[in-house]
C-alpha cells in the first residue's frame, strides 16, 4: 500500500504560491468567491515503510522546519471548502518524485526495491463560496493539464471522509509480454498502404510508401532476410525507423522538394530544393567572397552551426521550435523545447560549454475573449506555461537568457510559436583534434548516457509533421528535466576534455534511431542491442525504446579502450551511461533484442532511398499602391497607444523571471537604462571572463508582413536581426545567421486548397534571405523549418501567418565599446539612419487604426545600407555614439518614446529634417515601419567626424536630446505636432502585460 | 604557508555559478582555486582538508525539487566519502574548526541555512535556525538590489564595505526566522551582515522590489557568529567588471566591479591570520 506524507506552510506563514494561484482565480478567471488558497506537497511512497521511517523522511529531506508542518497519511487541513489535487498521469517524468527518490535511499541508507518510487503532487485548499462547478473550472483551466495529469475535485466533507491509503500511486502497471517484433505486411493495394501509413502515425505519402514496398520486394533482399530469419515483410521496427528517419521534421522533405513555381506574367520556374538551391548556396557564396577571411567552421553538417570566434575559442549557435508540444502542454512542450535545444550545440563537434539563451514566441492576445475552438488552451494560458517553462528550463540549466521577443497575433491561437535557440563555446583545438568536428570510429561503442527510456515522446517527429487534430496522440508530451541533463552535461564535458569519446550527438527528435542512425553514417552500420537499453519502467516494445523521445539523452561513440573509464567516470558523476553496442561498416543498422534479429536495413536506403517530392507553388502578386495622405487627429494619443500595443509594449514581466546574467558575462541585458528597465535592441555578452571580446545576439522577426508579401517579411526580419546588433555594437563584417521557418501546411491537398500559394510564400521568403545573405555578406550556419502550424478540427482551421525568424550571432572586439538604447545626456543631437518611405502595410499603426494600407515595408536598397551599418560601427568602434535604437514595430515615434523614456530625458526632434521619400503627412513619417533605420546619439565634440563618416548616406540630424519631460517634435510644416511626457509614455509602455 | 591560500568552489547537481565564482576569487588573488564537484568530494578524489576557502556557488542544486538545497542538505548530512568510509560532514566540520572561511552565495546561502552552519546563534551549528522560502511574488526574478552593510558585524568578507550594489536571482529568497527572539538574537549579535534597502532613504526596507523577496528585517546576508561563515542571495560574483552593472554605458564607475571585494577580505583575512 502506498504512503503517503504531505507537507505545507504552517498556518502564521504567507504561502506565496498559494496567493499567486488565488490571483490567478480572480483576475484570469474572474471568480471573485475564492478569498484564499492554501497549498500542500503530496509524497506518494510506492512502497511499505516504518512510521519512524516516514517520520524522518518527513522531517527530514521533505519539509522545511522552519516554515513547515507535515501530515502522514492524514490530511494536511481540516480547515477549507473545497480542495483540489493534482498529479501526474502514469508515466509522465516527475522530476520533484525523481529527487525525492534519491532523498529517501541516502537517509534510510538502504536498498530500496528496483520498482520503488516517488510521486508527487499538489493539493490546492480553497475557501470561498464557490460552487462546485467553478471549482471544476479552476481545477481544469487554471491547475491541471488532463494530458499528463490527473485532477481530482472534492469538498470538505469528501475529502475528510477519504481514505488517502485507497488512492494508489501512479505506476505504469504495464505487465504484457513484450513482441520483439511484428511483421507488417506490405503486399498490399495502395488504399492499404496508405491506411497502413495512417494507422501507424507513418505520416508517410503513398509514394514514400511505394518505395518501401518496393525495397522490400527485392528477390535478393528477400533471400539475405530468410537467411537471418527475418520476414520478407518490413517488421515494425524497420517501418517505424523509416518513418521517423524520413520525417518532415528530419528530413526536411517540404524544403528539398522539386517545386514548379507559378508568377503571374512570368515563365515557371523549376527549383529542386529550396535548402540547395537559396540557402546552402547563400552560405556558400558568402564564404566565397570572404576568401581568407570566412569564419565559417561547421555549417549544415552538425546539430549545429560553427564560427570562429577568435584565434582559440568557436562559436556554436542553433535554434529550434517546440510548437506542437507546446500547443498540447504548454509548461512541459517550452521546458522540453529549450532542454533540448541546449543539446544541439552541446553535441556539436566534439561537444561545447553552453553560453546563452534566444527565445521568441508568438502567442495569440492573452486577452482573447471569445470561445475557445477544441483542444485549444486559453492564449494566457499558454503564455504562462510556455513563459515558465523556459524559465524553469534555461534558469536550472544555469545558462542566462540574454535576449528575446514576443510576437502576437491572433492567428497564433491556432499553434502557438516557441523558437528557443542556443549558443555554446568550444576550444578551436581539443586533445589534437578539431573541437568542431567528430567521427564515429568503426568498433567504436554505443553508449547512451543521461536520462532513462519511457514511452514519452513517441512519434514526436512524427507528429510535429502533421496538423495538431483530435487524435493528436498525449505520448507526443515530454517533460524535460534539467538537472539530470546539467549532471549529464557537467560528466560529458569532463568525459570530452579527458579524451574519452569520438563522437557525440543528442537524443532529440526520433531518439535513438535518430542519434545512432546518424551517427552510424561515419561509419557505415551499426548493432543495437535494444534489450539493454535503461526503461524507466516494463512495457516498452522495442520500436518504441528505438524511437522513444525520452529527454535528456545523448548518443557517444567509445572506443574499446577507453570504455571502462567511461563508465566508471558516469558511476562517480552519478550518471548513467549504457553500452548499447557498437558501430560497423556492415552497410546495415542492425537491431538486436534479447540475441535475435529485430530489423536490418540498409544505411544507404534510410538515408537516400527517400523519393523527392514534387510540389506546384502560386504566386499572385498583391497590389501595393498607397491610398491617400495618412492623417492624424492627434499624433500624442496615437503614440500613448501605440506604446500600449501587445507588439510594442514592455515584457519586462517575462524578461525578468529569466535569468539573463548567470556566468557574469553580461555586458548588454535585455533590459537597460536609469532604472533598468528600457528595451535593449540585442545582447552583449563576454563568454570569457578574462578577454574583453564579446558576443552579439539578435534576433528579426515580423510575420505580420507575410500578409502582404512573404519576401518583404523576410528580408525585414533579416535587416531587424542584423540592425539590432549593429545598434549594439556588432561588427557587420563578422556575423552569423540562423534561419527558422515556421509555416502553414504548404502542401496543396483537397482539404488545404491554398497550399500552392503558401508554398510561394516559402519560395519568395527563401529568396529574400539568399539575397540579403550576399547583399550583407552573412552566411547561414544552420536553420530549422516546421512546416504544419495549422489547427484543423471540425470545421475550424487556424493557419499561422508564414514566420521567420532570423537569429543572429555576431562579435564585437572590445566589449567595452558597446552601445546602449538609453538618452544620455542634454544637448546631445539626434541622428535618424536611413530613409523613410510611405510603408505602413501591415504596420503597428496601420492596425491599430484599421487603416487599408498595402505598400509594405522592405529593404529597399540594401547595398547603401549595409555600408551605412559599417559607417556606424566604424563610429561606434571609435566611441562616438552614446546610444543607438533600431526603429521597427510603430517606426520612429515609438522608438524616440523609448529612448527618451530610458534615459529619463527629453527630445524635440524636427520631421521636415528627416530623408524621405514619399511620404507626405507627419504621421507618416512618424509611425512608417521602413527598413534600414535606426537613431543614434552624439555629443557635440564627436559632430564633425560622425557626419563625416556618413557622407553620402541617407543620414540627418533631426534634433537634439533635452532636460525634462517632454518628447515633442514639429511638423512638416515646423508646427509642434507632437507634446507629450515621457513618465505618461513608460506608463502606457508599462501598462499592458502588467500580470 | 599562510600565502598560499586556496580555494575550493563546489560544483556540481545543478551549481551553475562555479565558473564565475571561481574567477573572482583568481581576480581577487588566491593563486590556487579548484572547480570541484560534489561527486569528486563525495568519491575521495578531493577533501577540503586541503583548502582554505570553501565557496559554495549559486544554482539549482537538485533543480530545487524539494525546496532550494533540501535534497543536496540531506546528502552531506547523510552520505559517507567512498573512498575512506569517512562521513563527509566531517570534513566540513573539521574544515570550521580550523576557523577556515565560508561564503554561500544565492543557493549556497540556501545551503548553508538548511545545513545549520548559518546563523549557527549561540554556537548551534548543525540545527537549522532560520530558512529561505520563495519570494513573496512568488517568482523568480532578476534584478539589481542596493545593499547597506552592517558595520558593527565582525563578518570577515564584508570588512570596510559600506555598501554593494549586486544582482539577486532566485525564486526562494526570502529569510524566515523560526520565531522572533532569533532575529532579535541575529541583531543583537550583529549577524545581519547585509540589507536590502530603499535607495530613496537608504533605509532597510520590506518595499517591493527594494527588498525584493520580502524578506524579515528586510536581510539578505547572515554570517555566523564567527564572522568566518557567510552567507548572502545576492551574488558578488556576477560584479567582476564595471561592464556588469546594468547602466555602466551611462555612469563612471571603476573598472573593478564591487562584488570582488569580498573574495579580496577573504584572501587577507587568511594571508593575514
Amino acid at each position: 500500500m502506498p504512503e503517503r506524507i504531505y507537507v505545507g506552510m504552517k498556518p502564521h506563514h504567507r504561502d506565496a504560491i498559494g496567493e499567486r494561484v488565488r490571483n490567478r482565480i480572480v483576475n484570469d478567471l474572474g471568480i471573485g468567491l475564492i478569498s484564499s488558497v492554501r497549498t500542500a506537497a503530496i509524497y506518494t511512497l510506492n512502497g511499505a515503510f516504518a512510521m519512524s521511517e516516514l517520520t524522518s523522511l518527513a522531517e527530514g529531506p521533505f519539509s522545511d522546519p522552519i516554515i513547515h508542518d507535515f501530515s502522514i497519511n492524514s490530511s494536511f487541513s481540516k480547515t477549507f471548502d473545497w480542495m483540489i489535487e493534482v498529479g501526474f498521469r502514469p508515466g509522465v517524468t516527475d522530476n520533484v518524485g525523481r529527487t525525492a527518490k534519491e532523498a529517501v535511499a541516502v537517509l534510510l541508507k538502504k536498498d530500496l526495491p528496483e520498482d520503488f518510487s516517488v510521486h508527487t503532487g499538489t493539493q490546492y485548499f480553497l475557501e470561498g463560496n464557490a460552487t462546485r462547478a467553478q471549482v471544476e473550472r479552476v481545477a481544469r483551466e487554471l491547475l491541471a493539464n488532463e494530458l499528463i495529469q490527473t485532477v481530482r475535485v472534492f469538498s470538505q466533507n469528501e475529502w475528510l471522509e477519504q481514505d488517502t491509503a485507497s488512492f494508489p500511486a501512479p505506476v505504469v502497471t504495464d505487465t504484457h509480454e513484450i513482441e520483439p517484433y511484428r511483421e507488417v505486411n506490405l503486399n498490399v493495394s495502395d488504399d492499404d498502404l496508405a491506411r497502413i501509413s495512417k494507422e501507424n502515425v507513418l505520416v508517410l505519402s503513398l509514394a514514400e510508401m511505394k518505395a518501401i514496398q518496393a525495397y522490400y520486394q527485392d528477390a535478393e533482399r528477400i533471400r539475405i532476410r530468410s537467411e537471418q530469419k527475418l520476414p520478407a515483410n518490413p517488421t515494425n521496427i524497420e517501418l517505424e525507423i523509416l518513418a521517423q528517419t524520413w520525417s518532415e521534421h528530419c528530413k526536411h522533405k517540404i524544403f528539398n522538394a522539386k517545386i514548379t513555381y507559378r508568377e503571374t506574367g512570368r515563365d515557371p520556374q523549376s527549383i529542386s530544393s529550396l535548402f540547395k538551391v537559396y540557402i546552402k548556396k547563400a552560405t556558400e557564396k558568402v564564404r566565397e567572397a570572404k576568401g581568407d577571411g570566412d569564419y565559417c567552421l561547421s555549417v549544415f553538417v552538425d546539430n549545429a552551426g560553427v564560427v570562429r570566434f577568435n584565434d582559440e575559442w568557436a562559436v556554436v549557435f542553433k535554434a529550434e521550435t517546440h510548437n506542437s508540444p507546446s500547443a498540447l502542454d504548454p509548461y512541459g512542450g517550452a521546458l522540453t523545447g529549450i532542454v533540448g535545444v541546449n543539446r544541439d550545440p552541446f553535441g556539436t563537434g566534439l561537444g561545447s560549454r553552453l553560453i546563452a539563451n534566444t527565445d521568441v514566441f508568438c502567442f495569440a492576445s492573452p486577452f482573447h475573449k471569445e470561445a475557445l475552438p477544441p483542444r485549444i488552451l486559453h492564449p494566457k494560458r499558454v503564455l504562462e506555461g510556455v513563459r515558465e517553462g523556459v524559465e524553469h528550463g534555461g534558469n536550472k540549466s544555469g545558462i542566462p537568457t540574454v535576449n528575446g521577443t514576443i510576437v502576437f497575433d491572433e492567428r497564433f491561437l491556432g499553434k502557438p510559436l516557441v523558437y528557443c535557440g542556443t549558443l555554446g563555446i568550444m576550444p578551436l583545438e581539443i586533445n589534437n583534434r578539431k573541437g568542431y568536428e567528430k567521427k564515429a570510429n568503426v568498433n567504436d561503442h554505443i553508449l547512451m548516457v543521461g536520462g532513462r527510456i519511457g514511452k514519452d515522446g513517441i512519434h514526436g517527429a512524427t507528429f510535429s509533421s502533421e496538423p495538431l487534430h483530435e487524435g493528436s496522440p498525449a505520448t507526443a508530451v515530454q517533460i524535460g528535466d534539467p538537472i539530470t541533463q546539467k549532471r549529464m552535461t557537467d560528466f560529458l564535458l569532463k568525459a570530452r576534455d579527458l579524451n574519452l569519446y569520438s563522437a557525440i550527438t543528442d537524443n532529440g527528435a526520433g531518439g535513438l534511431s535518430s542519434s545512432v542512425g546518424e551517427m552510424a553514417e561515419d561509419t557505415g552500420g551499426a548493432i543495437v542491442h535494444l534489450d539493454r537499453a535503461p526503461l524507466k519502467y516494463h512495457g516498452l516494445e522495442p520500436w518504441e525504446i528505438f524511437l522513444s523521445e525520452a529527454q535528456e539523452r545523448m548518443t557517444v561513440a567509445v572506443s574499446p579502450e577507453k570504455l571502462t573509464q567511461f563508465i566508471e567516470l558516469a558511476k562517480e558523476w552519478n550518471v548513467e551511461a549504457t553500452d548499447l553496442g557498437e558501430f560497423t561498416d556492415s552497410g546495415h543498422l542492425e537491431l538486436y533484442y534479447e540475441g535475435h534479429i529485430i530489423g536490418r536495413l540498409a544505411m544507404e536506403f534510410l538515408h537516400d532511398g527517400l523519393p523527392q517530392m514534387q510540389l506546384e507553388a502560386v504566386w499572385n502578386p498583391p497590389e501595393q499602391k498607397p491610398s491617400g495622405p495618412l492623417r492624424s487627429e492627434d499624433i500624442g494619443q496615437d503614440l500613448l497607444k501605440m506604446l500600449q500595443r501587445l507588439n510594442i509594449c514592455s515584457k519586462e514581466y517575462v524578461v525578468r523571471q529569466y535569468d539573463h546574467e548567470v556566468q557574469a558575462g553580461s555586458v548588454v541585458k535585455p533590459l537597460t537604462g536609469v532604472k533598468n528597465d528600457g528595451p535593449s535592441d540585442a545582447a552583449v555578452v563576454r563568454p570569457l571572463l578574462d578577454s574583453f571580446e564579446g558576443l552579439v545576439v539578435s534576433n528579426g522577426i515580423v510575420p505580420r508582413y507575410s500578409d502582404i508579401d512573404t519576401y518583404a517579411m523576410a528580408a525585414s526580419a533579416f535587416d531587424e536581426a542584423v540592425r539590432n546588433a549593429v545598434c549594439a555594437g556588432a561588427n557587420p563584417d563578422h556575423m552569423a545567421a540562423l534561419d527558422n521557418f515556421c509555416w502553414c501546411d504548404p502542401v496543396k491537398t483537397d482539404t488545404n486548397p491554398d497550399g500552392d500559394y503558401k508554398l510561394a510564400q516559402l519560395v519568395r521568403a527563401n529568396q529574400a534571405l539568399y539575397d540579403m545573405c550576399l547583399h550583407y555578406g552573412i552566411p547561414l550556419v544552420s536553420g530549422k523549418d516546421s512546416m504544419k502550424n495549422d489547427y484543423h478540427i471540425g470545421t475550424t482551421r487556424i493557419s499561422i501567418p508564414p514566420t521567420l525568424l532570423v537569429s543572429l550571432v555576431g562579435t564585437i572586439e572590445d566589449v567595452r565599446k558597446a552601445v546602449t538604447m538609453d538618452l544620455k545626456s542634454p544637448e546631445n543631437m539626434l541622428y535618424i539612419l536611413g530613409t523613410t518611405y510611405r510603408e505602413l502595410g501591415a504596420s503597428e499603426y496601420a492596425l491599430m487604426r484599421d487603416l487599408d494600407e498595402s505598400v509594405v515595408p522592405t529593404v529597399r536598397n540594401p547595398k547603401k545600407t549595409f555600408r551605412m551599418y559599417r559607417m556606424l560601427h566604424t563610429a561606434i568602434s571609435q566611441g562616438f555614439v552614446r546610444a543607438a535604437h533600431d526603429l521597427s514595430d510603430g517606426g520612429l515615434g515609438v522608438a524616440l518614446a523609448e529612448m527618451s523614456f530610458s534615459g529619463e530625458l527629453g527630445a524635440q526632434i524636427h520631421l521636415a529634417r528627416i530623408p524621405h521619400n514619399e511620404c507626405t503627412t507627419d504621421a507618416e513619417l512618424l509611425f512608417s515601419e521602413s527598413q534600414a533605420r535606426m537613431i543614434v546619439e552624439i555629443s557635440e565634440e564627436h559632430q564633425s567626424d560622425f557626419e563625416s563618416l556618413m557622407n553620402n548616406l541617407p543620414v540627418a540630424q533631426i534634433g537634439k536630446v533635452v532636460k525634462g519631460d517632454r518628447i515633442a517634435a514639429t511638423g512638416i510644416d515646423g508646427t509642434e505636432i507632437l507634446n507629450i511626457s515621457r513618465i505618461e509614455a513608460k506608463n502606457s509602455w508599462k501598462s499592458t502585460l502588467n500580470f | 604557508m599562510a600565502h598560499k591560500a586556496s580555494a575550493i568552489v563546489m560544483a556540481g547537481n545543478g551549481t551553475n555559478c562555479e565558473v564565475e565564482s571561481a574567477h573572482a576569487c583568481k581576480t581577487a588573488g588566491f593563486q590556487k582555486v579548484d572547480i570541484v564537484t560534489v561527486w569528486e568530494l563525495l568519491d575521495g578524489e578531493y577533501s577540503l582538508d586541503n583548502y582554505d576557502f570553501l565557496v559554495l556557488p549559486g544554482g539549482f542544486l537538485d533543480g530545487d525539487d524539494l525546496g532550494s538545497a533540501k535534497a543536496q542538505a540531506n546528502r552531506l548530512l547523510h552520505t559517507s566519502v567512498k573512498k575512506t568510509g569517512q562521513p563527509v560532514l566531517d570534513q566540513f566540520k573539521h574544515f570550521i574548526s580550523e576557523h577556515k572561511l565560508v561564503l554561500g552565495i544565492c543557493n549556497g546561502f540556501q545551503l548553508l541555512v538548511k545545513l545549520g552552519l548559518v546563523p549557527a546563534l549561540e554556537g548551534k551549528y548543525m540545527e537549522q535556525q532560520a530558512t529561505l522560502t520563495f519570494n513573496d511574488s512568488g517568482r523568480f526574478e532578476d534584478r539589481w538590489v542596493d545593499l547597506q552593510v552592517n558595520r558593527q558585524s565582525n563578518c570577515v568578507f564584508t570588512k570596510d564595505v559600506e555598501s554593494l550594489y549586486l544582482p539577486v536571482r532566485h525564486g526562494e529568497g526570502k529569510f524566515v526566522a523560526s520565531d522572533k527572539s532569533v532575529i532579535d538574537t541575529l541583531k543583537a549579535g550583529n549577524q545581519i551582515v547585509l540589507n536590502y534597502v530603499d535607495p530613496d532613504t537608504n533605509e532597510p526596507t520590506q518595499k517591493y522590489p527594494y527588498n525584493p523577496n520580502g524578506s524579515q528585517s528586510a536581510i539578505a546576508g547572515v554570517c555566523d557568529p564567527t564572522g568566518r561563515i557567510f552567507g548572502l542571495m545576492p551574488h558578488p560574483e556576477a560584479y567582476l567588471h564595471r561592464t556588469n552593472h546594468p547602466r555602466w554605458t551611462r555612469e563612471k564607475l571603476p573598472e573593478e566591479g564591487a562584488g570582488v571585494i569580498l573574495f579580496r577580505n577573504a584572501l587577507e583575512y587568511l594571508t593575514s591570520r
